[in-house]
């Protein structure tokens, strides 16, 4: 696995929460249905921290981390 | 139960201290997996010199690679499949910073004792020390769930032992010690675990035939005040578990007492020129940064490091305070003559301004003040030249001897990852 950086479409509530809307990945643009969590949390397996998003994207789960101003995935 | 001065009941203290385990090696592993089961020593900066082991991992550890080894010292005990890491202060500093805030959910007393460890008065939180074991665990399973690290975190009712009990189980463990048990977890242990008996203090220690933290503790204190001074009793009652010292609030930050500057040189130092060339470049930077603060200093120290990494430090109090790097300089340069017998080179080299103050009022019958006010506009020309036009536009002759020195910019230098004192109240 690998650490990917991406190009992530953001909301913000009106108290200052980030609601990700859409990310960019390998030049393929996916829909954020939902998100069911966020918590700050390490990943172990491609290194980092942050605040980790627990998301749904076309009916599967998926995780992405936001860390250090910039969005990450956990790319196979 | 314990009363304070006006005889009203007292909750006894219970402060947390969280030492986080191995940090910048851990750090180092959690960004990047495909270390993660080697052996991983972060070191600093070779091209400056300062390429000694910082931090290990366990499995470097168990090569007994030590802190301060160097890289050619490590990787013979290691082989070659040793990991040599560059350290990232930036990133320690970052998941530092984030560690502290999550510790800030359960007090707003969080006083930082370097950039890894911290103690937490939780006295608020919780009602018994039962309590305060399952809160010690919850962090530390959220520290590694979160941060990816693991922590040891020592509880107790004073900070001395809080910090001694951090460092009697690792990794990632709780350790209480009591007011019930402290003299059967604490007495037996070397002098040494206790917080300020360093290498001298042990030595010292040891020829009145004192070796655990117990002999401290039944030492007569006159005994001890002969030997080691007012930090003699001061150890007695850490022994007895007698602290009382509190945990600063995390915004609160000590009034600055010394503004200081030191440097590895780029090479070792063999003649006083060199060592004068480096202590006037230290000296400017110090008093740019008083000047910036408004101080002046009346007392100067000199630090220097030689090749077999022995410390020294000495200071002299000035007739009037100042302000000027000259003045610092020169009497830093003294010191230094005075006490160095050039039996080994320098490696490192310090100047420390202390016994801060505002502008004197008057200097002393002897000293012309326009004279002063000369010489402190021509050091705000330079500073503004450098602003202007870069550090190296203008520099002191005694620096152009070795074109090394002038790389040595010390405005870049940062000098916060050691544990600030513990006694900076005091």
């Amino acid at each position: 696995m690998q650490k990917k950086f991406v190009k992530c479409l953001v909301e913000f509530d009106e108290i200052g929460n980030k609601i990700p809307k859409q990310i960019t990945f390998n030049d393929r643009v996916f829909i954020v249905d939902k998100v069911f969590e966020v918590k700050n949390c390490a990943s172990f397996k491609v290194g980092g921290i942050g605040e980790r998003y627990k998301i749904r994207i076309n009916g599967n789960i998926t995780y992405i981390f936001f860390e250090e101003g910039k969005w990450f995935v956990e790319a196979k | 139960m314990f009363y304070n001065i006006n005889g009203d009941n007292m909750k006894q203290r219970i402060i947390f201290h969280s030492d986080l385990n191995n940090f910048y090696a851990s750090v180092e592993c959690l960004y990047n997996p495909s270390i993660r089961n080697k052996a991983v020593v972060v070191v600093g900066d070779q091209e400056k010199r300062h390429g000694i082991v910082l931090a290990k991992n366990y499995i470097a550890k168990a090569y007994n690679i030590k802190t301060g080894d160097t890289i050619g010292e490590a990787t013979r005990k290691c082989g070659e499949e040793l990991v040599c890491v560059k350290a990232s202060f930036e990133r320690y500093y970052y998941v530092s910073k984030i560690i502290k805030k999550m510790y800030l959910e359960y007090t707003d007393k969080v006083e930082s004792f370097g950039i890894d460890e911290a103690w937490l008065d939780v006295t608020e939180r919780v009602n018994s020390y039962e309590e305060a074991i399952k809160l010690a665990d919850k962090i530390r399973a959220r520290v590694i769930d979160e941060f990816g690290l693991t922590v040891s975190i020592g509880i107790s009712f004073n900070k001395i032992f809080a910090k001694l009990g951090s460092d009697l189980k690792k990794p990632n463990a709780t350790t209480l010690i009591t007011e019930q048990n402290f003299k059967d977890v604490v007495w037996s242990l070397p002098s040494r675990e206790l917080l300020y008996v360093g290498n001298k203090t042990e030595q010292k220690l040891e020829k009145l035939g004192i070796k655990t933290i117990g002999d401290i503790a039944n030492t007569n204190e006159v005994v001890l005040r002969r030997t080691l001074g007012k930090n003699g009793v001061m150890l007695k009652n850490f022994a007895l578990g007698l602290d009382d010292s509190e945990v600063k609030r995390f915004d609160k930050h000590d009034p600055i007492k010394s503004v200081g500057n030191s440097t590895t040189c780029p090479h070792d130092l063999k003649t006083n020129e060199e060592v004068k060339a480096v202590i006037y470049i230290l000296a400017e930077n110090v008093a740019r940064r008083m000047r910036e603060k408004n101080f002046w200093c009346s007392v100067v120290c000199v630090c220097y490091k030689n090749n077999e990494l022995q410390f020294t430090e000495k200071m002299k109090t000035l007739d009037f305070p100042t302000n000027l790097a000259s003045d610092i300089a020169k009497v830093a340069y003294k010191l230094f003559l005075e006490n160095f017998d050039w039996q080994s080179t320098i490696r490192a080299v310090g100047v420390r301004a202390c016994g801060l103050c505002e502008k004197p009022k008057q200097y002393n019958m002897f000293v012309n003040e326009q004279t002063m006010l000369k010489k402190e506009n021509f050091e705000k020309v330079v500073e503004n030249l450098r602003s202007r036009f870069g550090y190296n536009i203008i520099t002191r002759g005694s620096v152009c001897l070795n074109r090394e020195f002038k790389e040595l910019n010390p405005e870049h230098v940062t000098h916060i990852i050691h544990p600030q004192s513990y006694l900076k109240g005091g």
